[in-house]
């Protein structure tokens, strides 16, 4: 791998920049590799990485149907932080968090990582309770929140409108150590080291069945033909039920889209994220100058990528009652991607019923910003069969009653 | 945007004055049942990438729960029927069939 640097720059505009090669190689599928990851999006890539880089194995294929990150890794709104009630779910994004912060420079690759201040807006009195709640659980957690006051949101960031009239901002939970990286990056910088250690990245390779023998998978077939495997990492987000079905079992996950958008750009004037839970939509402004803006899920099972119009407007129709300085602005793009929710909207990272398949899903609106505590985790556990950052995340937690309830503590939004 | 005909006040009902519901015709496991029973009646789903049975409520408009026959993939709608049965009707399920050809439903006994 040739090594990015300032240098390399310098060099390479003294020779009409032709020496840059490729990030990461197209091969061929091998007949048979050790292990085989489904979905070549953030957390597949991350899992591979870490299989690698912790465990040394790279005799590992990494199949995706359409192209590296066109999934949900390229369709979110690239925040990142930690701030979560239960102790489970807080290990995990912290530990994504505290990676994010050196990635760049293990990989070697700009994510543009910027900790510029996560912060979620109180609204209501519920919200302030349930807020502090959250402050002092992140304080025994190790995870460096705050409660502040709507005096210091303001501060913060003043194009906010705490008055109301609805919803008067009363506080906020802030995290001065999240923020926002650039998604399609983290995809690219995986896949680039992950092709460095000799590891295959199969595009455009659809898995349409999955081969077991006594209850022990034996490979997959695919668009590209049979390829065998030791080990299967499903990790595919929202079509997890697709290949669950395959592998013959079933899911407590349903799959929804949620939709996002970006403003046309504006000079800089937003240096935060600010979600505002009670009155459903988030927003950060983008390196080049565009707002960012994601808002609530449908609520019934879609595989289309697009959602309704409806959470749109009222997504915008929130944003400009908190912000009304972005009243006027136009809408550049919209899209919508497919998420994966369970009933306890925290993930799974878990063993399956059919032996060395392992799944990692159920990320639903909020997986981007776990993606390399997901990968090194469902690494840790594809290698040695448990995880300690894993090991509440099971599927057998739904039959025992063990929920990471989330869906209560993060409100809407996470 | 979604629209729905709902089959007790015949209103053609935009999504906006409905309310989705979830996967339909989940059998609710009894007393006598095991965990597994349990977890899958609560929590595991169908979720197809395709045909779906689903449950919803005509919430503003007259208030009914009824039941729609949807492709996840395309959107597109066989048609909706009430609420108290426990299988789609056949004819819902044959239109379906000479929609998709070779598609069935896993598990409707």
């Amino acid at each position: 791998m040739k090594r990015y640097s300032a240098f390399a720059i310098v060099r390479e505009a003294f020779r009409q920049h032709t020496g840059w090669p490729r990030a990461w190689a197209s091969p061929e599928p091998r007949e048979r590799y050790d292990v085989i990851i489904v979905g070549a999006g953030g957390h597949g890539l991350a899992t591979a990485y870490y299989l690698g880089r912790n465990f040394g194995i790279t005799n590992v294929a990494v199949l995706e149907k359409g192209w590296l990150g066109g999934g949900n890794t390229g369709r979110n709104t690239t925040i990142i932080r930690s701030n979560y009630l239960q102790d489970a779910s807080a290990a995990i994004y912290e530990k994504a968090r505290s990676l994010y912060e050196t990635l760049s420079q293990e990989l070697n690759f700009n994510l543009m990582f910027s900790p510029r201040g996560v912060m979620m807006l109180a609204q209501t009195e519920h919200e302030v309770r349930g807020y502090r709640r959250t402050a002092e659980a992140n304080a025994l957690q190790g995870v460096e929140t705050e409660f502040i006051g709507r005096e210091r949101v303001k501060e913060l960031c003043p194009i906010i409108n705490i008055e109301g009239p609805r919803y008067p901002v009363l506080g906020a939970l802030w995290q001065p150590r999240g923020g926002t990286a650039r998604h399609d990056a983290v995809a690219w910088g995986y896949a680039r080291a992950c092709s460095d250690m000799g590891m295959h990245i199969i595009q455009r390779c659809e898995v349409t069945g999955i081969r077991t023998e006594g209850g022990r998978v034996t490979g997959v077939s695919t668009t590209r033909g049979d390829i065998g495997c030791n080990k299967l990492g499903i990790v595919v987000a929202g079509h997890s039920g697709v290949l669950a079905q395959m592998a013959g079992f079933r899911l407590p996950i349903e799959s929804v889209a949620l939709q996002a958008m970006v403003s046309e750009p504006v000079k800089p004037c937003m240096d935060v994220v600010v979600m505002a839970n009670t009155v459903h939509g988030y927003m950060s402004q983008s390196d080049k100058g565009e707002m960012v803006i994601g808002g609530g899920a449908d609520g019934f099972n879609n595989y289309t990528q697009r959602g309704s119009f409806h959470h749109i407007e009222e997504t915008v129709r929130a944003l400009c009652e908190t912000f009304p300085i972005i009243s006027r602005l136009k809408m550049l793009r919209q899209w919508g991607g497919i998420v994966d929710m369970t009933g306890d909207r925290s993930p799974i990272i878990s063993k399956t019923p059919v032996e060395n398949i392992f799944i990692n899903c159920g990320w639903g609106t909020g997986g981007f910003k776990a993606i390399p505590g997901s990968g090194w985790a469902m690494a840790e556990l594809m290698v040695k069969g448990e995880s300690p950052l894993a090991a509440e995340f099971g599927l057998n937690r739904f039959r025992e009653g063990r929920f990471i309830d989330e869906s209560v503590a993060a409100g809407v939004a996470h | 945007m979604l629209i729905l005909h709902c089959p007790y006040c015949g209103v053609m009902a935009d999504e906006t004055e409905l309310a989705p519901g979830g996967e339909a015709h989940l059998r609710r496991a009894g007393p006598e049942s095991s965990d597994e029973e349990f977890m899958a009646y609560l929590f595991e789903r169908e979720n197809p990438r395709g045909v779906h049975f689903e449950r919803w409520r005509h919430a503003l408009g007259c208030g009914k729960w009824f039941h729609a026959a949807r492709d996840t993939a395309t959107l597109e709608v066989f048609g909706t029927y009430p609420a108290q049965v426990t299988e789609p009707p056949e004819a819902l399920l044959e239109t379906i069939r000479e929609k998709r050809p070779g598609w069935q439903w896993r598990d409707l006994k």
